[in-house]
Protein backbone atom coordinates (compact mmCIF):
# COMPACT_ATOMS: atom_id res chain seq x y z
CA UNK A 1 0.00 0.00 0.00
CA UNK A 2 1.14 3.29 -0.78
CA UNK A 3 1.83 6.29 1.30
CA UNK A 4 -0.73 7.99 -0.40
CA UNK A 5 -3.17 5.59 -0.40
CA UNK A 6 -2.78 5.23 3.21
CA UNK A 7 -3.49 8.69 3.71
CA UNK A 8 -6.90 8.57 1.37
CA UNK A 9 -7.87 5.74 4.00
CA UNK A 10 -7.37 7.29 7.04
CA UNK A 11 -7.83 10.76 6.73
CA UNK A 12 -10.16 10.85 10.18
CA UNK A 13 -7.17 9.38 11.75
CA UNK A 14 -4.44 11.27 10.06
CA UNK A 15 -6.19 14.53 10.69
CA UNK A 16 -6.73 13.56 14.51
CA UNK A 17 -3.06 12.90 14.92
CA UNK A 18 -2.10 16.15 13.47
CA UNK A 19 -4.57 18.25 15.64
CA UNK A 20 -2.77 16.13 18.56
CA UNK A 21 0.71 16.93 17.14
CA UNK A 22 -0.04 20.36 16.85
CA UNK A 23 -1.61 21.11 20.09
CA UNK A 24 1.12 18.98 21.84
CA UNK A 25 4.03 21.54 20.31
CA UNK A 26 1.93 24.71 20.67
CA UNK A 27 0.67 24.33 24.05
CA UNK A 28 4.29 23.19 25.48
CA UNK A 29 5.80 26.32 23.67
CA UNK A 30 3.13 28.83 24.83
CA UNK A 31 4.10 27.60 28.68
CA UNK A 32 7.78 27.63 28.02
CA UNK A 33 7.56 31.28 26.78
CA UNK A 34 5.26 32.02 29.68
CA UNK A 35 8.05 30.99 31.94
CA UNK A 36 11.39 31.32 29.98
CA UNK A 37 11.06 34.94 29.23
CA UNK A 38 10.68 36.15 32.36
CA UNK A 39 13.39 33.82 33.74
CA UNK A 40 15.58 35.27 31.11
CA UNK A 41 14.56 38.96 31.61
CA UNK A 42 15.32 37.93 35.41
CA UNK A 43 18.63 36.47 34.40
CA UNK A 44 19.89 40.33 32.71
CA UNK A 45 18.96 41.87 36.69
CA UNK A 46 20.68 39.53 38.42
CA UNK A 47 23.78 38.45 36.68
CA UNK A 48 24.74 35.94 39.57
CA UNK A 49 21.85 33.61 39.09
CA UNK A 50 22.85 33.45 35.03
CA UNK A 51 25.50 30.33 35.31
CA UNK A 52 23.57 28.61 37.38
CA UNK A 53 20.33 28.60 35.61
CA UNK A 54 21.45 27.94 32.22
CA UNK A 55 23.57 25.16 33.87
CA UNK A 56 20.60 23.69 34.81
CA UNK A 57 18.55 24.07 31.69
CA UNK A 58 21.51 22.83 30.33
CA UNK A 59 21.38 19.88 31.91
CA UNK A 60 18.07 19.30 31.40
CA UNK A 61 18.39 19.13 27.71
CA UNK A 62 21.14 15.97 28.05
CA UNK A 63 18.65 14.01 29.66
CA UNK A 64 17.40 11.65 26.82
CA UNK A 65 13.46 12.28 25.65
CA UNK A 66 12.77 8.64 26.28
CA UNK A 67 13.85 8.65 29.62
CA UNK A 68 12.52 12.29 30.60
CA UNK A 69 9.05 10.65 29.42
CA UNK A 70 10.01 7.81 31.89
CA UNK A 71 10.88 9.59 35.05
CA UNK A 72 8.18 11.81 34.57
CA UNK A 73 5.27 8.69 34.46
CA UNK A 74 5.61 8.00 38.15
CA UNK A 75 5.26 11.40 39.96
CA UNK A 76 2.05 12.83 41.05
CA UNK A 77 -0.28 15.97 39.09
CA UNK A 78 2.31 16.35 36.19
CA UNK A 79 3.51 13.10 35.88
CA UNK A 80 1.48 9.71 34.15
CA UNK A 81 0.00 8.33 30.92
CA UNK A 82 -0.91 11.09 28.44
CA UNK A 83 -0.78 14.48 26.90
CA UNK A 84 -0.03 16.31 30.11
CA UNK A 85 3.17 14.17 30.81
CA UNK A 86 4.28 14.73 27.24
CA UNK A 87 3.93 18.75 27.25
CA UNK A 88 5.75 18.62 31.11
CA UNK A 89 8.89 17.21 29.24
CA UNK A 90 8.41 19.46 25.83
CA UNK A 91 8.47 22.24 27.94
CA UNK A 92 11.71 21.55 29.66
CA UNK A 93 13.53 21.09 26.21
CA UNK A 94 12.26 24.29 25.28
CA UNK A 95 12.62 26.22 28.26
CA UNK A 96 16.75 26.54 27.54
CA UNK A 97 16.63 27.65 24.48
CA UNK A 98 13.94 30.36 25.23
CA UNK A 99 15.53 31.39 28.17
CA UNK A 100 19.16 32.02 26.62
CA UNK A 101 17.82 33.62 23.82
CA UNK A 102 16.05 35.89 26.31
CA UNK A 103 19.13 36.81 27.78
CA UNK A 104 20.84 36.84 24.78
CA UNK A 105 18.71 39.23 23.39
CA UNK A 106 18.41 41.92 26.15
CA UNK A 107 22.19 41.66 26.86
CA UNK A 108 22.78 41.97 23.20
CA UNK A 109 20.95 45.80 23.08
CA UNK A 110 23.38 48.54 22.42
CA UNK A 111 24.86 49.87 25.95
CA UNK A 112 24.52 53.27 24.54
CA UNK A 113 20.95 53.07 23.71
CA UNK A 114 20.05 51.51 27.31
CA UNK A 115 22.24 54.81 28.60
CA UNK A 116 20.25 57.17 26.97
CA UNK A 117 16.85 55.88 28.17
CA UNK A 118 18.06 55.81 31.34
CA UNK A 119 19.48 59.21 31.29
CA UNK A 120 15.97 60.73 29.41
CA UNK A 121 14.87 59.39 32.58
CA UNK A 122 13.06 56.13 31.65
CA UNK A 123 11.87 53.74 34.22
CA UNK A 124 13.78 50.17 34.22
CA UNK A 125 9.75 48.98 33.62
CA UNK A 126 9.62 51.51 30.67
CA UNK A 127 13.52 50.43 29.40
CA UNK A 128 12.60 47.28 29.18
CA UNK A 129 9.08 47.46 27.64
CA UNK A 130 9.72 50.01 25.70
CA UNK A 131 13.58 50.08 24.40
CA UNK A 132 14.71 46.02 25.56
CA UNK A 133 12.01 43.66 24.43
CA UNK A 134 11.26 45.61 21.62
CA UNK A 135 14.73 45.44 20.19
CA UNK A 136 15.75 41.82 21.40
CA UNK A 137 12.63 40.49 19.98
CA UNK A 138 14.37 38.95 16.95
CA UNK A 139 16.77 37.35 19.03
CA UNK A 140 14.20 36.13 21.53
CA UNK A 141 12.39 34.73 18.62
CA UNK A 142 15.07 32.88 17.01
CA UNK A 143 15.14 30.82 20.39
CA UNK A 144 11.48 30.39 20.53
CA UNK A 145 11.25 29.39 16.54
CA UNK A 146 14.85 26.44 17.67
CA UNK A 147 12.52 25.54 20.76
CA UNK A 148 9.33 25.12 18.47
CA UNK A 149 11.20 22.89 16.04
CA UNK A 150 12.70 20.83 18.24
CA UNK A 151 9.40 20.06 19.86
CA UNK A 152 8.07 18.97 16.78
CA UNK A 153 10.50 16.26 16.81
CA UNK A 154 10.46 15.16 20.50
CA UNK A 155 6.87 15.42 20.56
CA UNK A 156 6.83 12.51 18.04
CA UNK A 157 8.26 10.12 21.00
CA UNK A 158 5.53 11.71 22.83
CA UNK A 159 3.39 9.13 21.80
CA UNK A 160 5.25 6.37 23.60
CA UNK A 161 3.88 7.53 26.38
CA UNK A 162 0.08 7.42 25.26
CA UNK A 163 -0.11 11.14 24.39
CA UNK A 164 -0.95 10.35 20.94
CA UNK A 165 0.72 12.92 17.87
CA UNK A 166 1.86 11.58 14.46
CA UNK A 167 4.37 9.58 16.93
CA UNK A 168 1.82 6.80 16.78
CA UNK A 169 2.31 5.93 13.35
CA UNK A 170 5.64 6.06 13.84
CA UNK A 171 6.00 3.41 16.73
CA UNK A 172 3.32 1.43 15.27
CA UNK A 173 5.46 1.09 11.98
CA UNK A 174 8.47 0.16 14.06
CA UNK A 175 6.81 -2.68 15.57
CA UNK A 176 5.36 -3.96 12.36
CA UNK A 177 8.15 -3.15 10.17
CA UNK A 178 6.34 -1.15 8.06
CA UNK A 179 8.46 1.97 6.54
CA UNK A 180 4.87 3.05 4.97
CA UNK A 181 3.81 3.49 8.33
CA UNK A 182 6.78 4.83 9.62
CA UNK A 183 6.71 7.37 6.60
CA UNK A 184 3.04 8.11 7.35
CA UNK A 185 4.04 9.66 10.58
CA UNK A 186 7.22 11.31 9.86
CA UNK A 187 6.75 13.49 6.77
CA UNK A 188 3.77 15.23 8.07
CA UNK A 189 6.25 15.84 11.26
CA UNK A 190 9.05 17.17 8.94
CA UNK A 191 6.64 18.99 7.43
CA UNK A 192 5.55 20.85 10.51
CA UNK A 193 8.67 21.55 11.44
CA UNK A 194 9.53 23.20 8.19
CA UNK A 195 6.73 25.28 8.37
CA UNK A 196 7.19 26.56 12.05
CA UNK A 197 10.92 26.75 11.35
CA UNK A 198 9.97 29.30 8.04
CA UNK A 199 7.21 31.57 9.81
CA UNK A 200 8.70 32.20 13.23
CA UNK A 201 12.08 32.54 10.86
CA UNK A 202 9.90 35.65 8.96
CA UNK A 203 8.76 36.93 12.17
CA UNK A 204 12.21 36.97 13.31
CA UNK A 205 13.62 38.99 10.13
CA UNK A 206 10.51 41.57 10.89
CA UNK A 207 11.63 42.07 14.00
CA UNK A 208 15.04 42.91 13.51
CA UNK A 209 16.17 46.56 13.72
CA UNK A 210 19.23 47.84 11.78
CA UNK A 211 21.81 49.22 14.18
CA UNK A 212 23.49 52.56 13.74
CA UNK B 1 15.59 83.31 39.60
CA UNK B 2 17.72 80.11 41.23
CA UNK B 3 20.61 78.90 39.79
CA UNK B 4 19.91 75.71 37.45
CA UNK B 5 23.22 73.77 38.33
CA UNK B 6 25.11 73.89 42.10
CA UNK B 7 27.47 70.70 42.98
CA UNK B 8 29.12 71.16 45.95
CA UNK B 9 31.82 69.08 47.36
CA UNK B 10 30.90 66.07 44.86
CA UNK B 11 32.85 62.72 44.75
CA UNK B 12 32.33 59.46 44.19
CA UNK B 13 33.89 56.30 45.96
CA UNK B 14 34.04 52.64 44.02
CA UNK B 15 32.45 50.45 46.38
CA UNK B 16 34.35 48.01 48.46
CA UNK B 17 34.02 44.56 47.08
CA UNK B 18 32.23 43.00 49.77
CA UNK B 19 28.31 43.76 50.45
CA UNK B 20 27.98 46.11 53.63
CA UNK B 21 31.52 47.06 53.45
CA UNK B 22 32.92 50.75 53.30
CA UNK B 23 34.13 51.93 50.30
CA UNK B 24 37.53 51.03 48.43
CA UNK B 25 39.44 54.20 49.18
CA UNK B 26 39.63 54.67 45.23
CA UNK B 27 37.90 58.02 44.18
CA UNK B 28 37.06 58.49 40.82
CA UNK B 29 35.43 62.18 41.69
CA UNK B 30 36.79 63.69 44.66
CA UNK B 31 35.21 67.42 46.32
CA UNK B 32 34.14 69.05 42.94
CA UNK B 33 32.13 71.95 43.55
CA UNK B 34 31.01 74.76 41.33
CA UNK B 35 27.95 76.48 40.12
CA UNK B 36 26.40 77.15 36.00
CA UNK B 37 24.15 79.65 35.85
CA UNK B 38 21.43 79.96 33.55
CA UNK B 39 22.91 80.70 29.90
CA UNK B 40 26.25 79.55 31.26
CA UNK B 41 28.12 76.84 29.58
CA UNK B 42 30.82 75.20 31.50
CA UNK B 43 33.20 73.16 29.83
CA UNK B 44 34.81 70.24 31.90
CA UNK B 45 37.88 69.50 30.00
CA UNK B 46 40.52 66.54 30.99
CA UNK B 47 42.17 63.70 29.87
CA UNK B 48 40.76 60.49 29.09
CA UNK B 49 39.74 58.62 32.80
CA UNK B 50 40.13 61.91 34.75
CA UNK B 51 36.65 61.90 36.32
CA UNK B 52 34.64 64.46 33.79
CA UNK B 53 31.92 61.95 32.17
CA UNK B 54 31.69 60.31 35.93
CA UNK B 55 30.78 63.92 37.48
CA UNK B 56 28.32 63.94 34.66
CA UNK B 57 26.72 60.93 35.69
CA UNK B 58 26.56 61.74 39.42
CA UNK B 59 24.66 65.25 38.28
CA UNK B 60 21.74 63.40 36.75
CA UNK B 61 22.24 60.06 39.05
CA UNK B 62 22.93 57.48 36.46
CA UNK B 63 25.48 57.12 39.72
CA UNK B 64 24.76 58.25 43.11
CA UNK B 65 27.41 60.37 44.29
CA UNK B 66 29.24 58.94 47.69
CA UNK B 67 29.61 62.42 48.89
CA UNK B 68 28.19 66.07 48.61
CA UNK B 69 25.44 67.44 47.08
CA UNK B 70 24.30 68.31 43.96
CA UNK B 71 21.19 70.81 43.20
CA UNK B 72 19.07 71.41 40.11
CA UNK B 73 16.76 74.85 39.95
CA UNK B 74 17.54 74.88 43.87
CA UNK B 75 15.76 71.69 44.48
CA UNK B 76 17.89 68.60 45.56
CA UNK B 77 18.45 66.19 43.62
CA UNK B 78 18.90 63.42 46.08
CA UNK B 79 15.46 64.46 47.21
CA UNK B 80 13.72 63.39 43.91
CA UNK B 81 13.05 60.51 42.36
CA UNK B 82 15.67 59.52 39.65
CA UNK B 83 13.51 59.41 36.89
CA UNK B 84 12.02 62.49 37.48
CA UNK B 85 15.59 64.42 37.95
CA UNK B 86 16.16 62.97 34.52
CA UNK B 87 13.47 64.17 32.63
CA UNK B 88 14.55 67.52 33.88
CA UNK B 89 17.71 67.32 33.03
CA UNK B 90 18.79 66.82 29.40
CA UNK B 91 21.40 64.28 28.35
CA UNK B 92 23.82 64.07 25.26
CA UNK B 93 26.26 61.21 24.41
CA UNK B 94 29.08 60.95 21.74
CA UNK B 95 27.04 57.48 20.90
CA UNK B 96 24.05 59.09 20.68
CA UNK B 97 22.03 56.19 21.65
CA UNK B 98 19.03 56.65 19.62
CA UNK B 99 16.26 53.91 19.47
CA UNK B 100 16.75 51.91 16.59
CA UNK B 101 12.79 50.94 16.35
CA UNK B 102 11.56 54.43 16.96
CA UNK B 103 11.16 57.23 14.22
CA UNK B 104 12.87 60.14 14.56
CA UNK B 105 10.07 61.90 15.34
CA UNK B 106 9.45 59.39 18.39
CA UNK B 107 13.02 59.57 19.32
CA UNK B 108 12.55 63.38 19.57
CA UNK B 109 9.37 63.26 21.64
CA UNK B 110 10.46 60.74 23.77
CA UNK B 111 10.73 62.87 27.01
CA UNK B 112 7.19 64.93 26.27
CA UNK B 113 5.48 61.38 26.01
CA UNK B 114 7.17 60.18 29.22
CA UNK B 115 6.07 63.25 30.86
CA UNK B 116 2.46 62.59 29.68
CA UNK B 117 1.68 65.48 26.97
CA UNK B 118 -1.27 65.12 25.03
CA UNK B 119 0.28 64.07 21.45
CA UNK B 120 -0.48 67.20 19.43
CA UNK B 121 1.55 69.38 21.68
CA UNK B 122 4.03 66.47 21.02
CA UNK B 123 3.95 66.89 17.49
CA UNK B 124 4.50 70.34 17.04
CA UNK B 125 6.97 70.50 19.90
CA UNK B 126 9.01 68.05 17.67
CA UNK B 127 8.60 70.45 14.76
CA UNK B 128 9.85 73.23 16.42
CA UNK B 129 12.94 71.18 17.83
CA UNK B 130 13.79 69.89 14.46
CA UNK B 131 13.42 73.11 12.92
CA UNK B 132 16.06 74.42 16.26
CA UNK B 133 18.59 71.88 14.77
CA UNK B 134 18.43 72.21 11.77
CA UNK B 135 16.85 69.26 10.25
CA UNK B 136 13.77 69.96 7.77
CA UNK B 137 10.70 68.25 10.35
CA UNK B 138 9.05 67.06 6.59
CA UNK B 139 12.11 65.16 5.67
CA UNK B 140 12.87 63.85 8.57
CA UNK B 141 10.25 63.10 11.27
CA UNK B 142 9.54 59.64 9.74
CA UNK B 143 12.80 58.41 8.98
CA UNK B 144 14.79 55.75 11.63
CA UNK B 145 17.86 56.24 12.73
CA UNK B 146 20.05 54.17 10.48
CA UNK B 147 18.72 56.26 7.44
CA UNK B 148 20.36 59.19 9.01
CA UNK B 149 24.29 60.42 8.91
CA UNK B 150 26.17 60.65 11.63
CA UNK B 151 26.06 64.40 12.27
CA UNK B 152 22.05 63.97 11.46
CA UNK B 153 21.68 61.59 14.29
CA UNK B 154 23.76 63.60 16.80
CA UNK B 155 20.94 66.37 15.44
CA UNK B 156 18.34 64.65 16.52
CA UNK B 157 20.12 63.59 19.79
CA UNK B 158 20.14 66.94 20.77
CA UNK B 159 16.14 67.65 20.06
CA UNK B 160 15.29 64.90 21.86
CA UNK B 161 17.80 66.43 25.09
CA UNK B 162 15.74 69.75 24.53
CA UNK B 163 12.23 68.26 24.08
CA UNK B 164 11.11 68.82 27.47
CA UNK B 165 12.88 72.25 28.17
CA UNK B 166 15.38 71.41 30.65
CA UNK B 167 16.98 74.14 32.88
CA UNK B 168 20.23 72.30 32.31
CA UNK B 169 21.66 70.19 29.37
CA UNK B 170 24.45 67.34 30.10
CA UNK B 171 26.59 66.88 27.08
CA UNK B 172 29.40 64.53 26.78
CA UNK B 173 31.82 64.44 24.06
CA UNK B 174 28.92 65.35 21.66
CA UNK B 175 30.81 65.59 18.62
CA UNK B 176 33.45 63.51 19.60
CA UNK B 177 32.66 60.62 17.11
CA UNK B 178 32.14 63.08 14.03
CA UNK B 179 34.23 63.75 11.15
CA UNK B 180 36.51 67.20 11.31
CA UNK B 181 33.90 68.43 8.96
CA UNK B 182 30.65 67.74 10.73
CA UNK B 183 32.38 68.39 13.51
CA UNK B 184 33.44 71.94 12.93
CA UNK B 185 30.03 72.95 11.76
CA UNK B 186 27.75 71.57 14.43
CA UNK B 187 30.11 72.77 17.19
CA UNK B 188 29.46 76.72 14.99
CA UNK B 189 25.83 75.66 15.04
CA UNK B 190 25.84 74.84 18.44
CA UNK B 191 27.62 78.19 19.45
CA UNK B 192 24.86 80.26 17.81
CA UNK B 193 22.02 77.57 19.32
CA UNK B 194 23.07 77.99 23.09
CA UNK B 195 22.73 81.60 22.91
CA UNK B 196 19.41 81.17 21.06
CA UNK B 197 18.39 78.64 24.17
CA UNK B 198 19.44 79.98 27.65
CA UNK B 199 20.16 76.77 29.13
CA UNK B 200 22.72 76.13 31.44
CA UNK B 201 24.98 73.69 30.11
CA UNK B 202 27.79 71.39 31.09
CA UNK B 203 29.88 70.39 28.25
CA UNK B 204 32.57 67.57 28.32
CA UNK B 205 35.19 67.12 26.42
CA UNK B 206 38.81 66.53 26.14
CA UNK B 207 39.20 68.87 22.96
CA UNK B 208 40.42 71.92 24.47
CA UNK B 209 39.76 74.21 21.21
CA UNK B 210 36.16 72.83 21.15
CA UNK B 211 36.19 73.99 24.84
CA UNK B 212 38.19 77.48 24.51
CA UNK B 213 35.28 77.73 21.59
CA UNK B 214 31.99 76.94 23.37
CA UNK B 215 33.02 77.75 27.44
CA UNK B 216 31.63 80.23 29.00
CA UNK B 217 33.93 78.88 31.80
CA UNK B 218 36.40 75.67 31.85
CA UNK B 219 37.00 74.19 34.36
CA UNK B 220 39.98 71.53 33.89
CA UNK B 221 39.62 67.86 35.49
CA UNK B 222 42.61 65.44 36.69
CA UNK B 223 42.59 62.57 38.27
CA UNK B 224 38.71 63.09 39.15
CA UNK B 225 39.41 66.80 41.14
CA UNK B 226 38.65 69.68 39.83
CA UNK B 227 42.28 71.45 39.61
CA UNK B 228 41.16 74.82 37.61
CA UNK B 229 38.12 76.72 36.81
CA UNK B 230 38.30 79.77 35.35
CA UNK B 231 37.14 81.65 32.10
CA UNK B 232 38.62 80.59 28.86
CA UNK B 233 41.18 84.00 28.77
CA UNK B 234 42.20 83.12 32.87
CA UNK B 235 42.43 79.13 30.99
CA UNK B 236 44.80 80.21 28.32
CA UNK B 237 46.81 82.31 30.90
CA UNK B 238 46.95 79.44 33.59
CA UNK B 239 50.12 78.48 34.95
CA UNK B 240 48.72 75.52 36.35
CA UNK B 241 50.80 72.74 34.35
CA UNK B 242 47.61 70.42 33.10
CA UNK B 243 46.61 73.80 31.77
CA UNK B 244 49.75 74.29 30.41
CA UNK B 245 49.74 70.86 28.75
CA UNK B 246 46.47 71.02 27.07
CA UNK B 247 47.34 74.81 25.99
CA UNK B 248 50.79 73.09 24.51
CA UNK B 249 48.14 70.78 22.70
CA UNK B 250 45.80 73.05 21.02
Amino acid sequence: MSLWEFYARNSGEVLGLVGQHVSLVASSTAIAIVLGVPVGIALTRRPAWRAPVLGLANVFQTIPSLALFGFLIPLPFIGGIGATTAIVALVVYALLPIVRNTYTGLAGVDPAVREAGRGMGMTDWQLLTQVELPLGLSVILAGVRVATVVSVGTATIAAAIGAGGLGVYIFRGVAVVDNTLILAGALPAALMALAADGLLGLAERRFAWRAT
Amino acid sequence: MTTPLEVQGLGYELPGKGKGEAGSGRFLVHDVSFTVGAGETLVLLGRSGSGKTTTLKLINRLLEPTTGEVRIAGARARDLAATRLRRRIGYVIQEVGLFPHFTVARNVGLVPRLEGWEPPRIVERVRELLAVVGLDADTFALRYPHQLSGGQRQRVGVARALAADPPLLLLDEPFGALDPITRVELQREFQTLKQRLGQAMVFVTHDVREGLMLATRIGLMQQGRLVFLGTPQEFRQSDHPESKAFMAAA
